[in-house]
């Protein structure tokens, strides 16, 4: 064996106890950490996953960003427009077909036109806001994961009743209505209909599952009194990730509002990044406390083996070479612990795992965790630095502790 | 800087040839708020195989003479010479190697490491050095320990064996990288006189029959007259040289 390592060893297996307790601070920060990782990332991950697959990846609505620039406006300058009320347009995106032949001609997904109306849904004295989605359901599996989330019925069940509505499960134990129950819908333009409901989804995400129900199109053109009205495309990716840039195409090319996935859920996605901050500074604590203990360890072995530091020098080891012993040490303990971490991560992984648990946001029986290798490869990364930061300075004190001081203290 | 002259082996200076260790106007001050002279102004020649002792009564600079002549401390002002070469200058990794390889020490206390075997202190110097395969240093070292009479001890730690035997252990512990000098501070110091007795007759067979120069600090005058040379100390300086004839 390597010297210094055989030193290194020697020094750490003599202090059994003090080294057991380094490592047990070590190892319970990785563990914790790693814990708290696949439980912070799983939680964050498993949401996005039910939002992604809830909501169209991006919707180009008939509406424009920014009002039209004026003519004059465009020509000079100096114009200034005050008092000018927004040109009434006809509602719905213009030409929805070609529109939708257009984009998919290009855009790596599926697009699907839709209807969405604000509703008032009324039944058994209920009176519940919520949005109708006009659908095709043949489209409809292309865009989303609606026909999986079907609960009883299938999505082809809207095309078997007139005016036949699809609620989401906790819309529907709100107004406390069942399959086959007949509810009215009535919106803000004087539109009122009777629907009868056929069948229920669930998506998982609490707020879509209270608020939202599906129609057929032509169900929604009539709430919306408007025939032949498409006001929303609804864009399915194959690659999630991409919706921004994407969106952002479709914007510039059709003028129409495209908000991406990522931008309608802005706000909870930097609560994310917030979240993740916090996360990192709680494991960055909990492993610069578990790294007192090293340096704890460290200081205390230097300090027992000042003589044989001296004797060391004395027979010629170098100052580099002492202090590589107690880095050595320092990397022995950070890494004992490390691996002990690993272990104790994914028990703690497992047992949060087998915890049932009712989360208020996201319908499931047990908290989601991401076991990810990544959370174990910088949990370790970040004890074995801490680790060695810890240990460097002690170990750089006695490697420059001149011999001739403690052997004469010695004698 | 002093003119005295250096005090010179006999060999040395009829032949001519490149001290061993030499001292040039060596002085060594602690700093403080009041600065401690440990040794002042000393000049001596040190040649091949000799046997030097420094005597000289308690705080006179013997131990830190030896020091600063194995480069364990730094002069003040002055120069250290190894076979000519000015060690004053060299840094902390050329200290370190020539104490490695030119320098072995044996102090009054065996200083042995004691979570290690007796092998392993031996070989520790050679493990260190990294010239020999594991099996050569294992082999040199059982042979160094069978060669003091150690050979029923290599196992053991060194709480396990006695004051004296300990000390032949640093002896071959100092003998590990076969340094032409050693440097013993007190070695029979802390030992009875059967025992200081060994290791006496240890350290002369190392200069009669392994040809190395010792150089001991010692206390016992009558050890010291046995030597080939006495170098006395008072206050820091030299006060006399006494060799063999006297």
């Amino acid at each position: 064996m390597n010297l210094v390592l055989d030193i290194a060893w020697t020094h750490v297996r003599a202090h059994v106890r003090q080294t057991g307790f380094a490592v047990a601070g070590v190892a319970t920060g990785v563990g914790f950490s790693i814990m708290m990782a696949a439980l912070m990332v799983g939680s964050q991950d498993d949401f996005v996953q039910r939002m992604v697959d809830s909501l169209p990846h991006i919707t180009v609505s008939d509406e424009r960003r920014n009002p039209p620039t004026q003519p004059a406006a465009a020509m000079f300058d100096a114009a200034e427009f005050h008092g000018l009320t927004p040109e009434a347009r006809r509602r719905g995106v213009k030409n929805p077909l070609a529109l939708m032949a257009a984009l998919e001609a290009w855009l790596p997904g599926a697009v699907a036109p839709s209807v969405k109306v604000q509703a008032i849904i009324r039944y058994a004295n209920h009176d519940v806001a919520a949005s109708v989605i006009g659908i095709e359901p043949r489209r409809e599996s292309k865009v989303s994961e609606l026909p999986k989330q079907m609960r009883g019925a299938g999505l082809n069940a809207l095309y078997r009743a007139t005016n036949a509505i699809v609620l989401g499960d906790r819309l529907a134990e709100k107004i406390g209505a069942r399959i086959g129950a007949n509810i009215t819908l009535q919106t803000s333009e004087g539109a009122k209909i009777n629907a009868q409901v056929v069948g229920l989804y669930h998506s998982g995400v609490r707020q879509i599952d209270e608020t939202t129900a599906y129609t057929l199109t032509k169900t929604g053109q009539i709430l919306a009194r408007q025939t032949g009205m498409i006001n929303e495309l609804r864009v399915h990716l194959n690659n999630p990730l991409k919706s921004r840039e994407i969106a952002a195409r479709i914007e510039s090319e059709t003028g129409y509002k495209s908000v991406s996935w990522q931008e309608a859920n802005e706000d909870l996605l930097s609560t994310f990044i917030i979240r993740n901050i916090i996360m990192y500074a709680v494991v960055g604590a909990i492993l610069l406390v578990a790294s007192f203990g090293t340096y704890n360890i460290i200081s205390t072995i230097t300090h027992e083996k000042a003589r044989d530091i001296a004797i060391m020098k004395s027979l010629g080891l170098s100052e580099h070479t002492v202090r590589s012993i107690f880095v050595v040490e320092a990397l022995i303990i950070g890494l004992v612990g490390a691996l002990v971490g690993f272990v104790l991560g994914y028990l703690l992984s497992r047992g949060l795992g087998a915890v049932r648990i009712t989360n208020p946001f996201i319908d499931s029986n047990h908290l989601p965790l991401a076991y990810d290798p990544l959370h174990y490869l910088l949990a370790g990364l970040v004890a074995l630095v801490s680790s060695v930061s810890a240990g460097y300075a002690p170990a750089r004190k006695a490697a420059r502790e001149h011999p001739v001081a403690i052997i004469r203290g010695a004698t | 800087m002093s003119l005295a002259p250096a005090h010179q082996p006999r060999a040395a200076a009829s032949a001519g040839a490149q001290p061993l260790i030499e001292a040039r106007n060596v002085t060594r001050i602690l700093p403080g708020i009041v600065p401690t002279v440990l040794v002042h102004d000393i000049n001596l020649s040190i040649g091949d195989n000799e046997f030097v002792a420094i005597t000289g009564p308690s705080g006179s600079g013997k131990s830190s003479l030896l020091y600063l002549l194995g480069l364990l401390d730094l002069p003040t002002t002055g120069e250290v010479l190894l076979r000519g070469r000015d060690t004053v200058h060299m840094d902390e990794q050329e200290h370190a190697f020539l104490r490695l390889t030119f320098l072995g020490f044996v102090f009054q206390f065996h200083f042995l490491l004691s979570e290690f075997t007796i092998l392993d202190n031996v070989m520790l110097p050679m493990r260190a050095l990294g010239r020999l395969s594991p099996a050569a240093m294992g082999e040199r070292g059982r042979d160094l320990l069978a060669s003091l009479g150690l050979q029923d001890h290599m196992h053991k730690r060194p709480d396990q064996i006695s004051g004296g035997q300990r000390q032949r252990v640093a002896v071959a512990r100092a003998l590990a990288n076969e340094p032409p000098v050693i440097l013993a501070d007190e070695p029979t110091g802390s030992l009875d006189s059967k025992s200081s007795e060994q290791v006496f007759e240890l350290l002369r067979e190392l200069v009669s029959q392994r040809h190395k120069t010792v150089v001991a600090v010692t206390h016992d005058l009558a050890m010291a007259s046995r030597m080939d040379r006495e170098i006395v100390l008072m206050d820091g300086s030299i006060e006399k040289v006494v060799d063999a004839q006297r």
